[in-house]
């Protein structure tokens, strides 16, 4: 009685723990994964904030003030890992265990929910992401390529960019058919990447760019750790943390909802 | 334990399950027969709240199952036709893993876990990956995994299809001790003598539809005469036979390579085929079996 009990509250809420639990003790034994996530935002920052910014040496932002380079580059890197280690989780991960693996339909014959599943792999996702975030952000501050404490806001941020972008791949994922829909969603991703403000301020686009890139996700989330790592704050940023935040509440609702459709056939 | 009135299951304009009543009480071994597409796996999934029905009333356990889902599935054991196991994770992880999808806490799942592999044999096989499982290892373990919770009603889709008959004995005898410990039991089955072995009543099911129900004895009683003859004859077309044997017993069934008498008295019919000048190659008698009762209702012709 007294399990059913538990049970019966539990239910009201979400339940994301046991898939967490499960994913851990996959990668219990497999840690290399998760370094080598890790090592290929390093290299990015390596590649561009130190090679390209031998060649660019400094920048002049917006407001006229004058960083170097490699200083501008690395917020950059770091939403993008964050973006990176969240879309992998949700739509690489989550649809061979969905289409190839089967897991869930052994999983939903137990009181876990289509919900629950998908509270647990974003979960996970975080949780994956925010190990990349603060590895990141250490190598960051070593590299003297932030002087501000309000640096660590970066971090915060940056799980609120795993938390978007988790609920875009997870709603992604329910639409997905077959591996080569994934070639669609990498080359998105990079187009998104390269027009974001990753390596120049947008003012430079031209104005019809901007407005498209206002809408991308990703801009919001470098202009939001950028702010934080120059300690440059600004108002605007709760519009930029808003923007994330509803994008990524509204993709996880519809991916909730499809899943079930998905798995209660 | 079960209660469906009306059960419907539409997938577009393909009904897969068409309107069926169906009552279990607890303890018993209750078992769908039915060709390849009849509907069984979806009324198990629908049973298991996975699947919700489209029309119909379904009543598990005293709780609904159109909005009690969770909590039924709380006290549900389900052995799914295909395993579904996690392959990333080895024997006991599996169960242990399974168990925290029930809520069960760490300590007593692990508790669990070593127990049920120790039940289906699997106790040396703890660290491995479920990979390196033979067929029948894996049913065990998909078994084991459903008992996890210690659930009142186990459904299992085709438990023993594919597996060879010394793996088949192994998880018939499991399931034997669950129904004797008073769990009910819900099966599907191709094999005639899997739903004799273990099921105390029966449905056959055709094409969403249930076409019979009752105890095997019943079912065979009612559907079949007790004893079937077998005739061969030296011949490529059988076909010449049904006029000559017509009357010979209470229905006569020829097909391309025999010829099948349905009698209550399988030597007085033979002695008849004998009387009547006939002298096949061979002659078979036996108890008639629920094979003829399935073959009967379903038909011979091959599905999917």
């Amino acid at each position: 009685m007294a399990v059913m009990t538990t049970l019966a509250v539990r239910n009201k809420g979400l339940r994301p723990a046991p898939m967490v639990e499960r994913n851990y003790a996959v990668h219990r034994h497999g840690w290399i994964m998760i370094i080598s996530g890790l090592l290929e935002s390093l290299f990015y920052l390596f590649s561009l904030g130190v090679g390209v910014g031998a060649l660019v040496k400094q920048i002049e932002l917006p407001g006229g003030r004058m960083v170097d380079y490699a200083v501008f580059v690395a917020p950059a890197m770091l939403a993008n890992a964050a973006m990176n280690a969240a879309v992998a989780e949700t739509t690489f991960n989550v649809f061979g265990k969905l289409k190839w693996m089967k897991l869930y339909d052994g999983v939903l014959a137990t009181p876990m929910r289509p919900r629950d599943v998908a509270a647990g792999e974003i979960t996970w996702a975080l949780i994956r992401g925010a190990i990349y975030s603060a590895a990141f952000l250490v190598v960051m501050a070593a590299l003297g390529l932030t002087d501000t404490w309000w640096a660590v806001l970066a971090f915060p941020g940056s799980v609120l960019i795993g938390l978007t972008f988790s609920g875009i791949g997870m709603l992604a994922t329910t639409y997905f058919r077959n591996w080569p829909d994934f070639d669609w969603m990498m080359a998105f991703i990079f187009v998104m990447f390269l027009f974001s403000g990753s390596f120049a301020p947008i003012e430079n686009y031209p104005s019809w760019l901007q407005w498209a890139v206002y809408a991308s996700p990703l801009y919001h989330g470098i202009e939001l750790l950028r702010a934080f790592s120059l300690g440059d704050l600004s108002p605007m940023l709760l519009v930029h943390a808003a923007y994330l935040a509803v994008v990524g509440a509204v993709c996880m609702g519809f991916a909730a909802r499809r899943l079930s459709k998905l798995l209660y056939k | 334990m079960i209660s469906a009135r009306g059960l419907i299951k539409r997938y577009g304009d393909h009904t897969a399950v068409d309107g069926i009543d169906i009552t279990v009480p607890k303890g018993q071994a209750f078992g769908f027969l039915g060709p390849n597409g009849a509907g069984k796996s979806t009324t198990m999934r629908m049973i298991g709240c996975v699947s919700p029905p489209t029309a119909g009333e379904l009543r598990i356990l005293g709780m609904d199952a159109a909005t009690q889902g969770p909590a039924i599935r709380a006290r549900l054991g389900v052995v799914p036709q295909d395993d579904t196991l996690d392959t990333e994770l080895n024997l006991l992880e599996n169960l242990v893993i399974y168990a925290r999808y029930f809520g069960i806490k760490y300590k007593v799942a692990r508790e669990r876990a070593r127990e049920l592999l120790d039940f289906v044999q699997l106790s040396d096989r703890a660290e491995s990956k479920v990979e390196a499982l033979s067929g029948g290892m894996r049913r065990r373990l998909t078994i084991a995994r459903s008992l996890i919770n210690e659930p009142d009603l186990v459904m299992l889709d085709e438990p023993t299809t594919g597996l060879d008959p010394q793996a088949r004995h192994l998880v018939w005898e499991r399931l034997f001790r669950l129904k004797k410990r008073g769990v009910t039991l819900v099966l599907t089955t191709h094999y005639m003598d899997e739903a004799e072995q273990l099921c105390d009543r029966l449905v056959v099911m055709d094409g969403g539809k249930i076409a019979a129900e009752g105890t095997p004895r019943q079912l065979i009683e009612t559907h079949v005469t007790r004893e079937v003859v077998e005739l061969r004859f030296n011949t490529e077309d059988h076909s010449a036979y049904a006029e000559k044997l017509d009357g010979a017993a209470e229905r006569v069934e020829v097909l391309p390579d025999r010829v099948l008498l349905y009698t209550d008295d399988g030597e007085s019919s033979v002695s008849e085929v004998h009387g009547r000048g006939l002298s096949p190659a061979s002659v078979l008698e036996r108890r008639a079996t629920l094979e003829d009762v399935f073959l009967r209702l379903t038909g011979r012709t091959l599905v999917d």
